[in-house]
């Protein structure tokens, strides 16, 4: 191997061939690396974009006379970043924050354990309690330069003005997993109304999320905004509400149902709005805000009066002789009897051997005395006309008939109320009968839903909207708890009439009759002197004692409202339900209870029917 | 011995220099992107990096202009001296320098910080091409090959001692420079077959098929199949390579036939044909007695050596953080938080660049700090991720340019002195080239040695400054001697 005669063409070629193609498998790399392989973009931007949610504040409530009933307070939540922190007095901080040191290291190590804080990084703040109260704040905040590293953030909570109204306000919490598969809007922690207004009304009062694009170092430090915020997007603030809810009434009315269960309802006829719906027991709706969210929640949850509840809608009972006022209605318009046409009554409904039984009165009597006196048989003997009625093909196409009018009249089918939990409560048709009686049935089967016990049941905001649709003689509007959306438009489902199917002419007379009942029938303690109500009792069969029912609106001519009591196990009608309804009315209409029924309204008030029903607080 | 005087400013290569400006910009305005920060905006604030490369260009200009100034006879003159002066440096670096991220290469003067290392570059290039500067130099001969060598090694050894082993490595690029003025390429074929087996050895050390470790099943056949290539081409053995081949084929058949019965280490088997070839090459070096059989024997026997003490080198001299890296470039562990971490962020870096790049100052990933050392050794992912694959590219070829430019150049010379300096340039910077990029884009193990006039830093900027500006000062004056 001779080198001494080496070719340097040779070797100077060799060189450059091999310094260019290392620049050549260098262009490769380079072109597989930026132009084949699209994953190293995706993945410099999950290095180094953090998007950020900007919280718009949720919409607040107004009562119809524009008193605040919901709006966001301040909390404080406790941040901390680790990498910031140094050594520090942990027992003076668990003091000021008032928790336990035990809670505090527990704490810690969730907030450090990516498994159960997947975005943990110690460069950026990460929470480490939240919703502080108002005092733990004012003496953190005064020592927060002891402990470097932890910081206050604001955010905020529901506050309440009064506490009153938690039915129909509801609560918020945070979104549960159901809510987040369901809609894409909510993140973890995110809030969400759970009942009430809050929950039905949730797409208007949550605004909509804005949301920043931050820039951020491989430690995790914020480092400024992605092309100076030119991709954020600020939130949209959530719609407020004004409700329908007369707040001072609805808190008059809770005063009165004190110690007692059941529901007072009061609709104003003319537009289906509620001004008040009280459903008892309730609660404190601000005991369901902040850090005792848990603790008062299973409080509530575990008592047996069930305070969560909604009763106004979310019970059904047999709605008693309140039902009687759409039986002549109905009976009027298939012209089964006319104003005129009197039923004899001798204590009882004689082809049902005496039952239903009824009470003392005279006979025989045409309808508005029988809707006065609330006669039992007249309403029997009616229902028997109409099912034997040579009108109808067969006794089942009249039940139908009748099940219609009464669908007709809002019975049935939840109304549509704009709070959720609406129940739709029990109207029978042919069917079935002919499946409970095997096809083999008569008047006489079914006689007692003319009086309305038996197989039908209502919910209390039915039952209210029966008053209202006699109030307005024919027609209503489906009831609802917001008056108004600030900057948005209500859903014509509470703007348009809906009519029941029945004359304006044959509710005259059931008027007249509801009148006759409060000036000389069953609701004589409903007779305001200067106001015409016109009310109707009922009492609702219980295993235990009886519902005590009053339904009424006011005044007869133009009325401005229409109202039902509901007490459950309250007796007789006329023994509880119609003195509050007397007091709601006369609170409503004219502002104040007069003198001379500050007596009653004393006594109604410390009457305690159940006497371990859960005390507000 | 007469002169013709010429204006420098009509001989010097307006080319290079024209592309030595605009990397030196190009680095300025990377230098820029990488360290801009909201709270620093400033191309010229001087507290900032942009601002202090700008000094450093500008000193680097002027070093580079005086430079120019210079008769050229001056660095033949003073090369032995400059070397020596330099190396002395080196020397008093180990003991009095700083300890700065484990390494003592900082020689601190005042407010200066200078890496005496840098310099050492074109120290050797000088003292080298005074070495060869003599008429009918004749590399081979023993006195020559060690004062060569020993001019080359002397300064690796001593920035090894300053714990700069990329620093140091970047010497070997001196062997591209001594085998264009003859050293066998024997020699750089043996370099490129040990790194070759190293790499196949280290890459599939944990690879068994059946009972055979595959990295040293490899080596083994390559071993083989160099050997026989190096005899390929002598006459003396021309009838006999046909049995040989023969006798290896009908081998390999045999072994594929007792596979089919039972398995056994194909090692064993290769490494039994290599012992027979080594017997082989004994009997004919005895019968002809020509070197050429010795330097395959040479080079049979030193690669089974090598090949069985890798493993020994790889576990047992390298330091751990050395292994790690040279395993990440490997492909053997994938270790994105950690070891692998800055080379996963660079090629992240590099590849969301796509094909256009995400715009001046506009990259995310080097903005945020997520590439260490993006200033310095990782800069050109800043290039990657702004500038896509048409700035990369560009960049490239703006080197590659300057690389052959250098080489032509270096070739037009007449005197030796100028042609070993000029290679000496090109070499080093390609080395620099291919260790930095090839780190850069993961094909490389981490490697830390800086973009030549890109990264950040004034002695490597000034350093390769001169070392280029000597260049073309010799060159501008070229023809002067006759």
């Amino acid at each position: 191997m001779n080198t001494r005669n080496f070719n340097p063409e040779t070797r100077r070629l060799f060189l450059t061939v091999l310094f260019c193609l290392v620049v050549v498998i260098y262009l490769i790399q380079l072109f597989r690396l930026q132009a084949l392989n699209p994953d190293y973009k995706a993945w410099a931007d999950s290095n180094a974009f953090l998007n950020r949610t900007l919280y718009p504040s949720r919409g607040v409530m107004y009562d119809r006379k524009g008193k605040l009933l919901v709006y966001n307070q301040p909390a404080y939540d406790v941040l901390v970043v680790v990498r910031e922190t140094q050594p520090f007095d942990t027992l003076a901080f668990c003091n000021a924050v008032n928790i336990r040191i035990e809670y505090f290291r527990e704490r810690l190590k969730q907030i450090k354990d990516r498994n159960l804080n997947p975005g943990y990084s110690s460069y950026t703040p990460q929470i480490l309690l939240t919703q502080l109260g108002n005092k733990e704040y004012g003496i953190l905040q005064e020592s927060i330069y002891k402990f470097p590293g932890f910081y206050i953030q604001n955010r905020t909570v529901r506050e309440y003005g009064y506490p009153n109204a938690a039915h129909v306000l509801g609560y918020i919490a945070e979104a549960d997993k159901q809510n987040i598969a369901e809609d894409s809007y909510y993140k973890r922690g995110d809030y969400i109304g759970k009942t009430g207004v809050e929950r039905s009304y949730e797409n208007y009062l949550r605004g909509e999320k804005g949301a920043e694009i931050l820039l951020r170092d491989a430690h995790g430090r914020i480092k400024g905004k992605y092309e100076e915020g030119r991709f954020d997007a600020s939130p949209i603030s959530g719609k407020d509400l004004v409700l329908s809810i007369d707040i001072d009434l609805q808190a008059f009315g809770e005063d009165l149902m004190h110690n007692k269960l059941g529901t007072i309802i009061m609709i104003e006829p003319k537009t289906g709005e509620i001004l008040c719906m009280v459903s008892s027991p309730s609660y404190d709706p601000s005991s369901l805000i902040g850090r005792q969210f848990g603790a008062s929640f299973s409080e509530l949850a575990k008592n047996p009066y069930t305070p969560l509840i909604n009763r106004a809608l979310n019970g059904t009972y047999p709605p008693g002789s309140t039902f009687k006022t759409a039986q002549g209605l109905t009976f009027l318009q298939e012209g089964i009897i006319s104003p005129k046409t009197s039923y004899s009554c001798y204590g009882g409904f004689p082809p049902g051997g005496g039952r239903p039984a009824c009470h003392a009165h005279a006979s025989p009597l045409p309808l508005v005395p029988a809707v006065g006196t609330s006669c039992n048989s007249y309403f029997c003997w009616g229902l028997k006309a109409m099912l034997e009625s040579k009108k109808y093909p067969s006794i089942q196409a009249a039940m139908d008939r009748w099940r219609d009018r009464m669908v007709g009249q809002g019975f049935g089918y939840p109304l549509g109320v704009d709070l959720p939990g609406e129940k739709k409560g029990m109207v029978p048709n042919s069917q079935y009968y002919d499946k409970v009686y095997g096809g083999r049935w008569n008047a006489f089967s079914v006689i007692s839903i003319a009086i309305g016990q038996g197989e039908v049941t209502l919910s209390p905001i039915q039952i209210c909207n029966l008053a209202a649709t006699i109030a307005n003689r024919g027609y209503f509007y489906t009831p609802h708890a917001v008056k108004e959306i600030k900057g948005g438009a209500m859903d014509t489902l509470y703007t348009q009439p809906r009519f029941t199917g029945i004359d304006a002419e044959n509710y005259a007379p059931i008027a007249e009759g509801m009148r006759l009942a409060v000036t000389g029938g069953t609701c004589r303690r409903a007779n305001i002197p200067d106001i015409a109500v016109c009310g109707k009792t009922g009492t609702a069969q219980n295993s235990g004692k009886d519902h005590s029912i009053f339904m009424a609106f006011a005044p007869k001519e133009d009325p401005k409202v229409a109202i039902l009591v509901f007490v459950e196990n309250g007796g007789f009608g006329a023994t509880y339900a119609v003195p509050i309804g007397r007091l709601m009315i006369e609170k409503y209409l004219k502002g104040d209870i007069s003198n001379e029924d500050k007596w009653l309204e004393t006594s109604i008030k410390n009457t305690v029917i159940l006497r371990n029903v859960l005390q507000k607080n | 011995m007469s002169y013709r005087k010429t204006n420098i400013g009509d001989r010097i290569d307006w080319w290079s220099l024209a592309i030595y400006l605009v990397l030196v910009l190009c680095g300025w305005f990377s230098i820029y992107a990488s360290t801009y920060d909201y709270d620093h905006t400033d191309m010229f604030d001087l507290s900032g990096r942009a601002g202090m490369q700008m000094i450093w260009i500008l000193s680097s200009l002027a070093f580079g202009f005086l430079v120019l100034l210079m008769e050229s006879d001056w660095y033949e003159v003073f090369a032995f001296w400059i070397y020596t002066i330099v190396m002395l440096l080196l020397v008093v670096t180990i003991f009095v320098a700083p300890d700065i991220k484990g390494s003592r290469s900082w020689l601190v003067i005042g407010p200066l910080r200078i890496q005496p290392a840098e310099f050492a570059k074109f120290a050797t290039a000088l003292a080298l091409a005074k070495v060869m500067n003599v008429y009918k130099f004749d590399l081979l001969r023993f006195k020559n090959m060690a004062s060569l060598l020993g001019l080359i090694f002397l300064p690796m050894i001593l920035i090894l001692l300053q714990k700069e082993s990329g620093s140091a490595l970047v010497f070997l690029a001196f062997f591209f420079v001594l085998y264009r003025e003859g050293m066998p390429g024997a020699v750089l074929f043996s370099g490129f077959a040990a790194i070759l087996f190293f790499v196949l050895d280290v890459r599939y050390s944990s690879a068994i098929w059946h009972e055979t470790p595959l990295g040293e099943f490899y080596v083994l056949v390559l071993i083989l199949v160099f050997a026989l290539g190096l005899l390929y081409n002598n006459p003396k053995v021309q009838r006999q390579m046909k049995y040989l081949l023969y006798i290896l084929g009908g081998t390999v058949v045999l072994a594929a036939f007792v596979s089919l019965f039972t398995r056994f280490n194909y090692c064993w088997l290769a490494l039994f044909l290599n012992i027979s070839l080594i017997v082989y090459l004994m009997v004919l070096l005895v019968k002809y007695r020509a070197s050429h059989f010795l330097w395959v024997l040479l080079f049979a026997v030193c690669s089974l050596v090598f090949l069985y003490s890798v493993d020994y080198v790889f576990d047992d001299i390298l330091e751990p953080h050395q292994r790690t890296r040279i395993q990440v470039a490997l492909g053997i562990i994938d270790d994105p938080g950690g070891a692998g971490y800055n080379v996963n962020q660079s090629k992240i870096a590099i590849g969301s660049g796509g094909l256009m790049g995400k715009g001046f100052l506009n990259g995310t990933q080097t903005k945020l700090k997520y590439v260490p050392e993006q200033d310095t050794d990782f800069i050109f992912c800043t290039i990657g991720e702004e500038r896509g694959f048409l700035g990369s590219s560009a960049v490239l070829a703006l080197f590659l340019a300057l690389i052959l430019r250098l080489l032509f150049l270096a070739e037009r010379q007449k005197s030796i002195f100028n042609r070993v300096y000029g290679y000496s340039v090109a070499c080093v910077i390609f080395f620099h080239l291919a260790v930095n990029i090839g780190m850069v884009i993961g094909l490389m193990p981490v490697i830390g040695i800086p973009l030549p006039f890109f990264s950040y830093g004034g002695s490597s900027l000034l350093a390769f400054t001169i070392f280029l500006f000597i260049f073309l000062r010799l060159d501008a004056s070229r023809g002067d001697r006759l």
